[in-house]
């Protein structure tokens, strides 16, 4: 098991460094000057000449590179351009919004979609399954960002229950703070809960197809326990995969959602980085998110194995 | 029967919201861009002005609500009657947020520091005709100029030129010090900056505690924001096709205002065919400016004949210089020697009215053989390729910059328009103090630039003011990009 988890590491390492170095050679070609951009269109030559001096913009490309990385690793993500702080103080800002919600919704779409798929799957055909399996339908069809204003309308604009958007931060207190995250997490998971629900049916379906379930039910055992015991433990590889997927995603693929709610989050954090070319912010969320993708990965794979001992030699 | 009519009315009391006796003293404003940083005086992003502009930096001079140039820190002014030497006389017992008195010293290391050779000032050419600064007494301080300069005292009204401490400049970024009427209080990054009273201000105290500037970026976020009391006011908002409902609404004001901004189809004029007169003058005949307002701002905007704002007084009606006439454009593009249609490029920039007008215009262009191909860039490579690299055949953009007519004759513009005649109507205006002969002055540049068809002039960019009805005092119009906080107040 040792050996499987240090081989794992390795791997995420590499691919850690690929990434960095894609990363910076891709905002090196894309077009856009930050000091011109912070500057604006009546700024003099010699201004934005001093601004690019002041941001090190004018040091040699592999200079710039290592820098990056060397602070990178030591914990020193750099300083925004555009914000003058530290990187790493604004990463935590949006991380303390973006973590919350995702587990919140992963939790959330978990809690509905394992139970749904193994009810559809054992009843497999009936009118609950197809009446579950067209709901998820729904679910996967319906875009999150329509699905999120709807909610907006009734909760905030019509109940005035919940703020329409915004955070308050963690400061003004954990039920405020919660109060703002609900409605975000719900619009995120109704997707996550819908593909995992069906795919929870789907690999469920095919283990009670297996040999070794006939073999079960022919020795005798109650369907029930064939179910919990023997089938959905084999079934759950498939949805650990895309469990472990649907956290990234989560993670980052949130920029809609935290429009719609106009949430502080790394999302938004990388897009706004993006379009004012704070290339500093931009390669440090990137890298980072791309750490937090590796180590989510080798926690599915470290799972993987301890569900299904034959994958641990491999 | 009777209890069931209680409980229904202690329920209704419930739903209503808290009927507020005492008038509201906190606001909540919804801007769609977030500032990068709070210091007017290293950035040009709008948004910057937006917060701090009037609330908490103060310049020598203040632009007003209607574009007049008012008193700020300086109380008082003599000019010299050759008109270079200006002495302001400071107001006393201004001071700054973190306690230390405002003195000549300020204003001198102020102004040094924003034309400075390492100056990061993005509106440097404001203090181009500054030769010294000179303290005098505390509260007295002489500017020298290099020339007479006729706009001098309307530029120490921007953003770029507010009065800062030397303790405190290079922490503005994060932790702005002025002296204004509000204080900085809280920038939660990403989601909202908080402003509050200024309870030592040298002047009249502002009716509001505290003001939250929201940020909304998602236009379709705006409306719910707005609608569930969320938010109070937009000082521009991205409503769309929204607008209606909520004009209809009668707990909103809605008031469409004028900008700055004069949106313009920026046209090479060194690129052929676009430097040869003729093909500008057949576009100019073939724009057709309704329908561009109709898909660009939803048909709110002033059509412009040249680069200046209608709500100037010295502005004149341009529009006719080139009225829409197809068959003329079809002539003048036969003299050109074009007749059998030409290929271009049209850039277009992220927001709205680039893209929805730019869609028009190609149409429209279209039927006198323009064929024009459509490139989406975002600001970055805007920037880079169409303004500083200069490689564009038309682009749509607004000019938001007050009384900026003066780009034209800068020879590095993006536009590339080179006519002596007009620089020197420019350098005259450059050394002209008195408003009568500027108002002519500026009649004739427009005139100028009509008459030369540089760029497409389009439209003036609305300001789509909304607010609830119980508020007061914000402005109507943006003579500058700023939301002065400083008169607003609740009503009952």
């Amino acid at each position: 098991m040792t050996a499987y988890i240090l081989k794992r590491f390795g791997i995420g390492l590499l691919t850690l460094f690929f990434a960095s170095v894609v990363v910076f050679s891709v905002l090196e070609i894309v077009p856009g000057d930050p000091a011109r951009l912070m500057l604006g269109i009546n700024a003099t030559e010699d201004a934005i000449h001093a601004l690019r001096q002041q941001m090190g913009l004018d040091d040699p490309l592999l200079v710039r590179y290592f820098s990056w990385i060397l602070g990178f690793v030591t914990g020193d993500f750099g300083t925004s351009y555009t914000y003058s702080v530290p990187v790493i103080d604004l990463v935590a800002e949006r991380a303390a919004v973006s973590l919350p919600l995702a587990i919140l919704a992963l939790f959330l779409s978990t809690a509905i979609a394992i139970p749904v798929g193994i009810f559809a799957a054992a009843r497999r055909g009936k009118m609950a399954d197809t009446a579950a399996m067209g709901i998820a339908q729904i679910g996967v069809a319906v875009p999150n960002f329509w699905f999120a204003l709807l909610l907006v309308y009734i909760f905030a604009v019509w109940l005035r229950l919940v703020p329409a958007g915004g955070f308050p931060g963690w400061s003004a207190g954990i039920w405020p703070a919660m109060k703002s995250l609900i409605m975000p997490a719900v619009a995120l998971a109704g997707l996550q809960a819908a593909v995992l629900a069906r795919v929870t049916r789907g690999a469920l379906i095919e283990v009670l197809g297996e040999d070794y379930i006939r073999t079960a039910r022919a020795k005798g055992l109650p369907q029930r326990q064939v179910l919990w015991r023997h089938a959905l433990r084999n079934a759950m590889i498939h949805v650990l995969t895309i469990l472990g997927l649907q956290f990234a995603f989560l993670l980052a693929g949130t920029i809609i959602i935290e429009n719609v709610f106009y949430l502080p989050g790394l999302g938004r954090l990388l897009f706004q980085a993006i379009t004012q070319r704070d290339l500093i912010v931009v390669e440090s969320v990137v890298v980072l998110l791309v750490a937090t993708v590796i180590v989510v990965n080798m926690l599915v794979d470290v799972a993987y194995g301890i569900i299904d001992p034959r994958l641990r030699v491999r | 029967m009777n209890t069931f009519k209680l409980a229904l009315a202690a329920s209704a009391a419930l739903l209503v919201p808290m009927a507020a006796h005492a008038a509201k003293t906190d606001l909540v404003m919804g801007m769609a861009l977030e500032p990068p940083h709070l210091d007017p005086t290293a950035g040009a992003a709008a948004a910057i002005d937006e917060v701090v502009y009037a609330n908490v930096f103060e310049g020598l001079t203040r632009i007003g609500s209607g574009g007049e140039v008012i008193p700020g820190l300086a109380e008082s002014w003599t000019v010299s009657d050759d008109g270079k030497t200006y002495t302001f006389k400071l107001r006393s017992g201004a001071k700054f947020h973190d306690g230390s008195d405002l003195d000549a010293g300020d204003v001198k290391f102020s102004l040094d520091r924003a034309r400075a050779e390492d100056s990061t000032n993005a509106q440097k050419p404001l203090f181009a005709a500054i030769d010294s600064v000179e303290v005098v007494d505390p509260t007295t301080v002489k500017v020298m100029l290099k020339n007479p300069q006729g706009s001098f005292l309307y530029n120490m009204g921007w953003g770029d030129a507010v009065i800062v401490a030397p303790e405190s400049a290079d922490a503005n970024k994060e932790s702005p010090v002025g002296t204004g009427p509000f204080k900085f209080d809280n920038w939660a990054k990403g989601s909202s900056i908080t402003i509050v009273k200024n309870p030592d201000y040298w002047g009249e105290p502002v009716m509001l505690d505290k003001a939250e500037f929201r940020i909304i970026p998602d236009a379709a976020a705006a409306i719910p924001a707005l609608l569930s009391g969320d938010v109070h006011a937009f000082a521009n908002m991205p409503a769309g096709d929204a607008l209606p409902q909520i004009q209809s609404d009668p707990r909103f004001t809605v008031v469409i205002g004028a900008t700055e901004g004069e949106t313009i189809l920026s046209t090479n004029n060194k690129q052929p065919p676009f430097d040869n007169l003729k093909v500008r003058q057949a576009i100019a005949h073939t724009l057709d400016r309704q329908p561009i307002i109709d898909a660009a701002s939803s048909g709110n905007g002033v059509p412009i004949g040249s680069h200046f704002s209608p709500a100037n007084e010295a502005y004149v009606d341009l529009t006719g210089t080139y009225p829409h006439d197809i068959e003329k454009a079809k002539a003048l593009m036969k003299e050109a020697g074009l007749e059998g249609g030409i290929k271009a490029t049209l850039k277009l920039p992220p927001p709205a009215y680039a893209r929805d007008g730019g869609q028009v215009i190609a149409s429209q262009l279209k039927e006198i053989g323009i064929e024009l191909e459509i490139i989406p860039v975002e600001w970055a490579q805007w920037l880079e390729q169409v303004f500083k690299g200069k490689d564009y055949d038309l682009t749509i953009v607004s000019h938001t910059e007050p009384n900026d007519i003066g780009i034209y004759a800068r020879k590095d513009y993006y536009f590339q328009y080179d006519n002596p005649e007009f620089d020197k109507v420019i350098a005259e205006l450059d050394v002209t103090s008195d408003q009568a002969a500027r108002n002519d002055l500026f009649k004739k540049a427009q005139k100028i630039l009509a008459d030369d068809a540089v760029n497409g002039f389009l439209f003036e960019l609305p300001k789509t003011g909304v607010w609830d009805a119980k508020l007061q005092g914000l402005w109507e119009n943006s003579p500058i990009q700023a939301n002065d906080l400083t008169k607003v107040k609740w009503t009952d």
